[in-house]
């Protein structure tokens, strides 16, 4: 294939179609929100144009920062979890035949196609005490009376990591199947055990698409806000829910915009970060 | 005692078997060839030796110890992978250190051995190289080197030079064999290559369809082949059908031939390789002589190829370019198998399947 960039308007044309819809609507709305995000508020009204940075001074406040940190804790430990737990699947399934690997990923792909409002009502279901999984295990024997477990950190993280593993493992699954499965066998020959084969031999070679998907789940993750509502108590809200409260029911744009801003801002600079990672391994 | 043995090996996936029954003795210091056509079975054997696939059946014994259920890592075995199997993100060093790194030793010593090995296998100063800036050569030598690492009893190699050019391939073939002379390692290499497993071996196992039909030495192989099959994969021959009428007489399509070492009586099937094959001008008289006509004649250079049609069977012979036949395509002429040369293997129907 003849690899050379497009001239002209003519094979510039395809992209100018996707061109077009990205300055449309995303960067326009950006702008404009950059702009809201300088202007000052009405109280009882709406805002009007100015420049000020009261907003941004905000965030130096220990509320904002308490909400901050937690929002990037919650997603760094989701992400974690995730890979963590997609990671080994993802290098199982890729082991197995075909036809099964084909029915698993239509399995996750159908997961992902669920909207966050059923995920998140089917988890505080499940969590519940009056139709949760608690009435399963005290008709085992294994608890005294059942127990309600949602609202809380656990029943959220649940189901963050519930809908970000397919996700993860579908960000993964191209670079495990490319993987040579001699690698491993090599190892073992070589004086390691199946389990000290994994971890010296797969997971360092794949270090790169590790580090990469992270940062992708993490991204992923810090832009939840539905199900911290849903399944997580008023403590638990992160940065994303904040910026609704305030849009929507505190009506202050402004502020809103400032900490939409940040957010974009933090999410671009990480996804720089795991294209920089994925680039490094393209030429290793 | 024999260093490796295999009783009965057997591989099973399912309905289908990949190895039947494979028995074999290799004794100690010896450099043994699996040589066969794809699907046969040679490379599944091999990986049951390393540990990597589980026996259906049979026993796997190295020097008396049996090793059929131990798994890879315990068996100390030193293996080259077809696609090598190099660990993308160590260098050169780095992966021949490898085994040493996993038994806790210091990395002055990895250091060392690595170095050491380099320079058994010409490669010497690449060590911290990362194993992408190698060239084919050079990673086939790294992947040697990394096998050979803690001196193991047994160095194992699935088709090891596929990837390499021809040229290459040929000087490794010798390099690889004065390498496994000067350590006197007992080696197994899979490879589909006869000429790869003449240069290299001192005992060829020809495998088809997950059974052993011949282990000998090289020459062995070629000139008393076993059956059918080990004399038409190794090399060209000529197969000729004939029932014994007398002792000592087979008839074969377009005449009777005169042999020794024919059974009593029966079907049986001669092999004949075609540099044996005497062509004489028609006309002239001799035993074990059969007529036929020229169908097609090349001119190889070092040698002169014809093929002549015998009772409507295909006869190829190969003779010196001076000692050609007057005859053209076309023309009559006379072949002889010296009774030396025609090797009485079984007949087609008792051949294993």
């Amino acid at each position: 294939m003849i690899r050379r960039a497009p001239r002209g308007l003519a094979e510039h044309a395809p992209i100018l179609f996707p061109a077009l819809m990205l300055v449309v609507f995303f960067v326009i709305p950006f702008s404009l929100m950059i702009a809201v995000s300088v202007f000052r508020r009405v109280p009882g009204g709406f805002y009007e144009p100015d420049l000020v940075f009261a907003n941004y001074e905000r965030f130096l406040t220990a509320f904002f920062g308490g909400v901050m940190s937690f929002s990037l804790g919650l997603a760094a430990l989701v992400a974690a979890l995730s890979v963590g737990i997609a990671f080994p699947f993802t290098y199982r399934l890729v082991k197995l035949s075909r036809g099964a690997q084909i029915r698993w990923l239509v399995f996750l792909l159908s997961i992902l196609s669920l909207s966050e409002v059923i995920i998140g009502f089917a988890w505080s279901t499940l969590l519940s005490r009056t139709a949760g999984i608690t009435n399963l295990f005290v008709a085992l024997g294994l608890m005294a009376e059942p127990q309600s477990l949602s609202p809380s950190f656990g029943a959220l993280l649940a189901g963050l990591v519930y809908q970000a593993f397919p996700y993860t493992v579908l960000v993964l699954y191209p670079a495990l199947a490319r993987l040579d499965p001699y690698l491993e066998e090599a190892a073992r020959t070589l004086g390691s055990s199946p389990l000290r084969a994994f971890f010296t031999v797969v997971v360092p070679a794949l270090r790169n698409t590790i580090v990469a998907t992270t940062i992708m789940v993490f991204v992923f993750a810090l832009g939840s806000y539905l199900l911290p509502q849903l399944l997580g108590r008023p403590q638990h809200w992160t940065l994303s829910v904040l910026i609704t409260d305030q849009a929507i029911y505190q009506s202050n744009m402004p502020f809103a915009a400032a900490m939409a801003v940040f957010l974009v801002l933090v999410s671009l600079a990480l996804v720089g970060l795991a294209l920089l990672a994925g680039r490094r391994e393209e030429t290793a | 005692m024999s260093a490796l043995v295999l009783d009965g090996l057997t591989k099973r996936y399912g309905p289908v078997t990949a190895v039947h029954g494979a028995s074999l003795r290799i004794p100690h210091g010896q450099f043994v060839c699996l040589l066969g056509p794809s699907g046969c079975g040679k490379t599944t054997l091999l990986r049951m030796i390393a540990g990597l696939e589980d026996p259906s059946g049979g026993r796997l014994v190295i020097d008396g110890r049996d090793i059929t259920t131990a798994p890879a890592h315990t068996r100390e075995f030193g293996m080259v992978f077809q696609s090598l199997a190099l660990f993308p993100h160590l260098t050169a060093g780095e992966n021949i250190a490898y085994p040493l790194r996993i038994r806790g030793a210091a990395k002055a010593e990895q250091r060392k051995r690595a170095d050491e090995l380099l320079e058994l296998v010409r490669l010497p100063g690449v060590a911290d190289r990362p194993v992408s800036k190698l060239s084919g050569g050079q990673r086939q030598r790294v992947a040697i080197a990394r096998a050979l690492a803690l001196s193991p009893k047994l160095f194992l190699l699935d088709e090891p030079l596929s990837a390499l050019d021809a040229k290459l391939r040929e000087a490794m073939q010798i390099e690889l064999k004065q390498l496994q002379q000067r350590l006197g390692i007992t080696t197994i290499v899979v490879t589909h290559d006869q000429r790869e497993a003449m240069t290299m071996a001192d005992l060829v196992v020809v495998m088809s369809q997950g059974r052993i039909h011949q282990a000998a030495p090289p020459m062995e192989v070629y000139r008393q082949p076993a059956d059918a099959f080990v004399a038409d994969f190794i090399g060209m021959t000529n197969l000729l059908e004939g029932e014994v009428t007398a002792p000592g007489t087979a008839a074969v399509p377009g005449g009777t031939l005169h042999l020794p070492d024919l059974p009593p009586t029966g079907r049986v099937l001669l092999s004949v390789r075609p540099e044996d094959v005497i062509v004489h001008p028609v006309g002239t008289d001799g035993p074990n002589r059969l007529s036929g006509t020229l169908s097609f004649m090349r001119d190889l250079g070092a040698s002169v190829e014809f093929r002549i049609d015998v009772a409507g069977r295909e006869i190829v012979a190969l003779t010196r370019p001076q000692d050609r036949p007057p005859v053209s395509p076309g023309g009559a002429l006379s072949v002889e198998f010296p009774p030396a040369a025609c090797v009485v293997l079984p007949p087609m129907a008792e051949r294993p399947q």
